[in-house]
């Protein structure tokens, strides 16, 4: 009963951020409407964001961190739906590679999102209920978009850097082709110029696992009280897979039996892999909002920075003065290094400052966000450096 | 993970092989180091040459120490990543020790002869007299203070000699512009020697290589 009550507590949190995030809030009017790719337009537009460290007096020391798929501006702070510490906190904070004591560390939950940026969740103004499917489809240069508008708004001109792993990557690399003058350094890891048809593929068995959730309701649960959970939950554990690698499920998890001698002959979780899987689904539903996960993934998907440059990478960077350090991982399969590779080619090509590490690790995709001694190193060395020949 | 730049020799004929191509380097260029290990001569290059310098490193290691020097690195292998460089994408492309241990020498030579308008490639001497000793009279493959490795754990896979060199540089239409070698006690050997002397007493070597549509440099 008690996991029960505190299901729905959490979801009555996660429920209130989406209008009322427990952060920063930036609101544009309907005279500042977000311009999105699908040639429609978002107004009024909510941006949920959070900051951390001190903007120094001529304004260059912003870092903006761009979060994935299921992150949020909570990057450094504990989060308010789980009471868990931030997703990046290995990497944001005081004396950490991305130094608060030095730069003003600014994170927002993309457009399309669910903790206080405009997204599916929100209340729609003109109907008084929640946009559902009535929001207009969000791309990834639509994310960058918006947070050019908060940017803006901070009275910040030139970023020193712009970080992520993952589709938080996907941003850093969107924000190096669409303002280069205004990216100081870029940091890209874990991420690849475009969606890969086996990701697409991927995501295209959550979306319909939500989908086929009866409670889903054609997108109009919230407005119902109702709330696809299982359907979110197996989008979820599908997804998770593929942040992880055969190999490191192997020596975490192997073949051993959850809470058992032997296997009980029937359709309960035998395998601690399997109760790893539905605790992940679980514990997911009560902080993310399933249209959300639709938008989102869609973005993803949609991202192709070469389709805009006749399928020329290279042309994207043509001129870039923006130092780059890209960063992949061994056994990550999502965005595999050859991915990582394909940027280095086309910086290389385009005559761009670029350095790559690929990182040895069998901890898959998700190697971005848990303690890997290596990255620390080179996002210490490459902001350190950077910021010698920035302020020198 | 195998070092890309084996560690073949003792530093102070190894920073006089860095000087050396340092001078051979024009003030302002741009310049790939292929194998650039932990960036002591792009740092050499940036503070006294005033490059724009690139580099390729396999060790992990070695790009953490470039990335921290504030250097444009990629990890990479010599042998399958320079096909990524566009054609005359770099003034000078330098291989620095660490031509012995790639794959496909001749390829690798090749690629850098397309990527960059002049080539530096500095290497130990398989044919000096030590060496040669060693195999002659002793019967055995040399492990010395400067070749340190047996012949079954050598990073070190193709080994040549100055006139093997001069012969590839023939068989990839590659212009030999200088040369330079050093003797054991890392001393240039300015002499105006024929190759057999060269070949015999130089421990090291660094040739400065352009392909035959090059421009030659004044002065």
């Amino acid at each position: 009963m008690a996991s029960y009550r505190h299901t729905i507590d959490g979801a009555g949190q996660a429920r209130s951020e989406a209008d009322t995030p427990s952060s920063r809030v930036m609101r544009f009017g309907l005279d500042q409407p977000l311009r999105l790719d699908s040639g429609q337009l978002i107004a009024p537009l909510q941006i949920g964001y959070q900051t951390y460290g001190m903007l120094n007096a001529d304004r260059s020391n912003a870092i903006l961190v761009c979060h994935a798929l299921t992150g949020d501006q909570h990057v450094a702070s504990d989060n308010p739906v789980t009471g868990k510490p931030g997703w990046w906190e290995t990497v944001v904070g005081p004396g950490k590679p991305i130094d608060t004591n030095r730069f003003f560390v600014i994170c927002s939950n993309v457009v399309g999102g669910c903790m206080g940026s405009t997204g599916p969740a929100s209340t729609n103004p003109e109907t008084g209920e929640p946009y559902g499917l009535a929001l207009p489809l969000i791309t990834i240069p639509d994310m960058v978009r918006a947070q050019a508008m908060l940017v803006d708004a901070l009275g910040i001109d030139q970023l020193f850097c712009v970080a992520g792993g993952s589709m938080g990557g996907m941003q850093v690399l969107q924000w190096a082709v669409a303002y280069p003058e205004r990216v100081f350094t870029a940091l890209p890891i874990a991420t690849g110029p475009r969606h890969s048809s086996q990701n697409i593929a991927f995501h295209e068995v959550g979306r319909q696992a939500i989908m086929a959730d009866p409670d889903w309701l054609a997108g109009r649960y919230l407005a119902e009280g109702t709330s696809p959970r299982k359907g979110l939950a197996v989008a979820r554990m599908a997804a998770h897979i593929t942040y992880m690698s055969d190999e490191g499920l192997h020596r975490k998890f192997g073949r051993n039996l959850q809470d058992r001698d032997r296997v009980a002959f029937g359709f309960d979780a035998d395998f601690q892999i399997e109760s790893y899987l539905r605790h992940q689904g679980l514990t997911f539903v009560e902080r993310f909002d399933a249209n959300s996960y639709l938008y989102v993934t869609r973005a993803m998907d949609y991202f192709d920075i070469a389709a805009d440059y006749g399928g020329r990478l290279a042309n994207a960077f043509m001129g870039s003065k923006t130092r780059f350090c890209i960063v992949s991982f061994t056994s990550d399969w999502l965005f595999p290094t050859v991915e990582s590779k394909t940027v280095v080619r086309a910086l290389n090509a385009s005559g761009a400052s670029v350095s790559f590490v690929e990182i040895e690790t069998d901890r898959g995709h998700d190697a971005f966000l848990l303690d890997e001694p290596v990255l620390f190193a080179s996002i210490r060395g490459f902001l350190s450096s950077a910021a010698a020949a920035r302020w020198k | 993970m195998q070092p890309l730049a084996a560690p073949i020799h003792g530093e102070l004929s190894k920073r006089l092989d860095l000087l050396v191509i340092s001078e051979l380097v024009e003030p302002g260029s741009r310049v790939l180091d292929v194998g650039c290990g932990d960036g002591e001569l792009l740092t050499l290059l940036a503070e006294t040459r005033g490059v724009e310098g690139r580099g390729i490193e396999l060790s992990q290691a070695g790009v953490n120490q470039c990335l921290a020097r504030g250097l444009s690195v990629i990890q990479g292998d010599a042998d399958t990543d320079l096909v990524d460089y566009p054609d005359d994408s770099f003034d000078y492309v330098i291989l620095s020790q660490t031509i012995q241990a790639t794959m496909h020498p001749r390829r690798v030579l090749s690629e850098m002869l397309r990527i960059g308008r002049r080539v530096i490639v500095s290497f130990p001497n398989f044919g000096h007299w030590t060496v040669r000793t060693s195999l002659g009279f002793r019967g055995r493959m040399p492990v010395t203070e400067n070749l340190p490795y047996s012949w079954y754990d050598t990073p070190n896979i193709h080994f040549c000699t100055i006139r093997d060199f001069v012969q590839l540089c023939r068989d990839v239409e590659a212009e030999i512009e200088r040369a330079v070698t050093l003797n054991a006690g890392g001393t240039r050997m300015t002499l105006n020697a024929p190759w057999w002397f060269w070949n015999l007493f130089g421990q090291q070597a660094v040739f400065l290589l352009s392909h035959p549509d090059t421009p030659k440099r004044s002065g």
